[in-house]
């Protein structure tokens, strides 16, 4: 499968909608609309210029309907993959593929969520598997769980080295304005906190927050007539292993190896090329998994490797530099968020957060219990 | 007409309210298939038999539940011995007890009501 051209496609325009406890009354189309005109804002093109539409919300069931009615278009093309957190990757292939086609020139790919503000149950829709449900796993904590304890046990990863990914993100979100924690975290405190699932905490869980945004993708061609340096796309890969934490092959071991050996294929480069990495941290096991798989240490060094604060801000290698889903903000499905902080980092917009000299970004989508992986790199036009 | 075909589930359900564990076979594939289901997972066949499992199996993954209101408890996944893996629970044990490696036995816990059994585990004893 080659028939993505890396560089071909570009992100061009980003925004968060409100995001943490967001207004009384707002939906999620609101918060996408919001999203959208902010990202089309920052690239400089209207609702006009949109002629592809992408979604996903556990809100709504045919949310790509209802956002097209709320934005008054009726665009050429309309994607709503949903595979959870990594729904958004997807999008950004199939759009990449649409453009490339000719189906559409503009897309527009959209989130929003108001799980914060309805409650976690309000928000998405109850599933029963008859294999899982009666013993009472607390989804997805508990899948995520037994992935860290199958790691813990193989690797001997201990809770430390799980605490020492959620004291970077915190390290990163006080750097980020937009973060919803706005207080320190120590190694202590994430030990210390509420137990959900054994050996997560509560420190160890993804906050749960209200929240959406907007990307925009187009051409590369006319990426470079608008507004802000573009983000190629340089590489995509994405991986499906199971739905269900008990139909996992190997617990330790990600559909993100396979995924990001596509799109490092596609994009002409490996993981010692890539200055800024955005992982989908659901939960702490997360980023130590998604580390291994993706090549930034061998499998079962990922505890060591985040240990000592290498990838805090102070680190050798910057991961989640917005502060992630476990203190940045985290509605419900996470990866256009990561997406988003991709792209304003290869523009030099992180502020205070700012990787220097940062040329290749890679953005890593998680769905479901570890169930679907997306890689997205991206660079800018020095890496063409 | 053709009479239509059982439910996978359902089959699976008479099987655990007789005590049994039930689990299908892909006699293609050479190997279990688990959930039960309409077609080989591994071939796409769907010739699948169902067999008994003896009920023996390891803890291949585990954790414990913090509710908040109630006691902790376990859920795990258990590799059981004829190559199928199952998400489940260790009873008779402290939830915190419960180990990878532990050596389990299946027995069925009815939970009463409208509830199906379910397949529970407890340790073999003597490992």
């Amino acid at each position: 499968m080659d028939a993505l051209k890396r560089g071909s496609a570009a992100i061009v325009g980003v925004a968060e909608s409100d995001l943490g406890q967001v207004a009384e009354g707002m939906s999620v189309f609101d918060l996408m609309a919001q999203g959208a005109k902010r990202a089309l804002d920052d690239c400089g093109l209207s609702l006009k210029d949109v002629d592809g539409l992408f979604s996903a919300t556990t809100q709504s069931r045919l949310s790509v309907l209802g956002l097209a009615e709320y934005l008054g278009i009726n665009p050429a093309f309309l994607g709503s993959t949903i595979v959870g957190g990594s729904s958004f990757e997807y999008h950004v292939a199939h759009a990449m593929g649409a453009v490339a086609l000719g189906l559409c020139n503009v897309a527009l790919i959209a989130y929003g969520s108001t799980q914060r503000s309805v409650g976690r149950k309000q928000a998405s829709m109850r599933e029963v598997n008859p294999y899982e449900t009666p013993f009472k796993p607390f989804m997805p904590s508990s899948a995520y769980a037994l992935a860290a304890s199958r790691h813990m046990h193989e690797f001997g990863t201990t809770r430390e080295q799980l605490a020492a990914v959620a004291v970077a993100a915190r390290e990163w979100a006080l750097l980020n304005p937009a973060a919803w924690e706005k207080k320190p975290l120590t190694l202590e405190g994430v030990l210390s906190s509420r137990m959900v699932s054994y050996p997560f905490t509560v420190r160890d869980c993804c906050l749960v927050t209200d929240g959406g945004g907007a990307i925009v993708v187009t051409s590369a061609e006319h990426a470079r007539s608008l507004r802000k340096p573009p983000a190629y796309v340089l590489g995509c890969g994405q991986s499906v292993t199971h739905a269900n934490i008990s139909s996992m092959p190997d617990l330790t071991v990600t559909g993100a190896l396979a995924a990001g050996k596509a799109a490092y294929a596609m994009a002409k480069l490996g993981s010692t090329e890539v200055d800024v990495v955005e992982l989908y941290d659901a939960f702490t096991i997360n980023t130590i998994l998604f580390l291994e798989d993706l090549g930034f240490c061998k499998k079962g060094e990922g505890g060591a490797f985040v240990s000592g604060g290498r990838i805090g801000p102070n680190g050798s290698l910057p991961v989640n530099t917005n502060g992630g889903g476990l203190s940045y903000c985290h509605p419900g499905m996470y990866g256009l968020f990561i997406l988003i902080e991709a792209v304003r980092q290869l523009r030099g917009e992180g502020g205070a957060r700012q990787v220097k000299n940062c040329e290749v970004a890679l953005a890593h989508g998680n769905g479901g219990v570890l169930s679907s992986q997306a890689t997205v790199i991206l660079g800018t036009q020095a890496t063409l | 007409m053709p009479s239509n075909q059982d439910a996978p589930l359902k089959t699976y359900l008479d099987h655990l309210a007789r005590g049994e564990l039930a689990y299908q076979f892909s006699p293609q594939a050479g190997r279990a298939v688990f959930y039960p289901r309409m077609l080989c997972p591994f071939t796409g066949s769907d010739r699948l038999e169902w067999r008994i499992s003896k009920g023996l199996g390891t803890v291949y993954a585990t954790t414990v539940v913090h509710p908040t209101e109630g006691k902790p408890f376990n859920v795990a996944l258990i590799d059981c011995d004829e190559g199928f893996r199952m998400m489940s629970r260790v009873e008779d044990i402290a939830p915190e007890q419960v180990r990878i490696g532990q050596r389990v036995r299946f027995r069925v816990h009815q939970p009463g009501g409208e509830e199906p059994p379910q397949p529970v585990f407890v340790l073999v004893e003597g490992t």
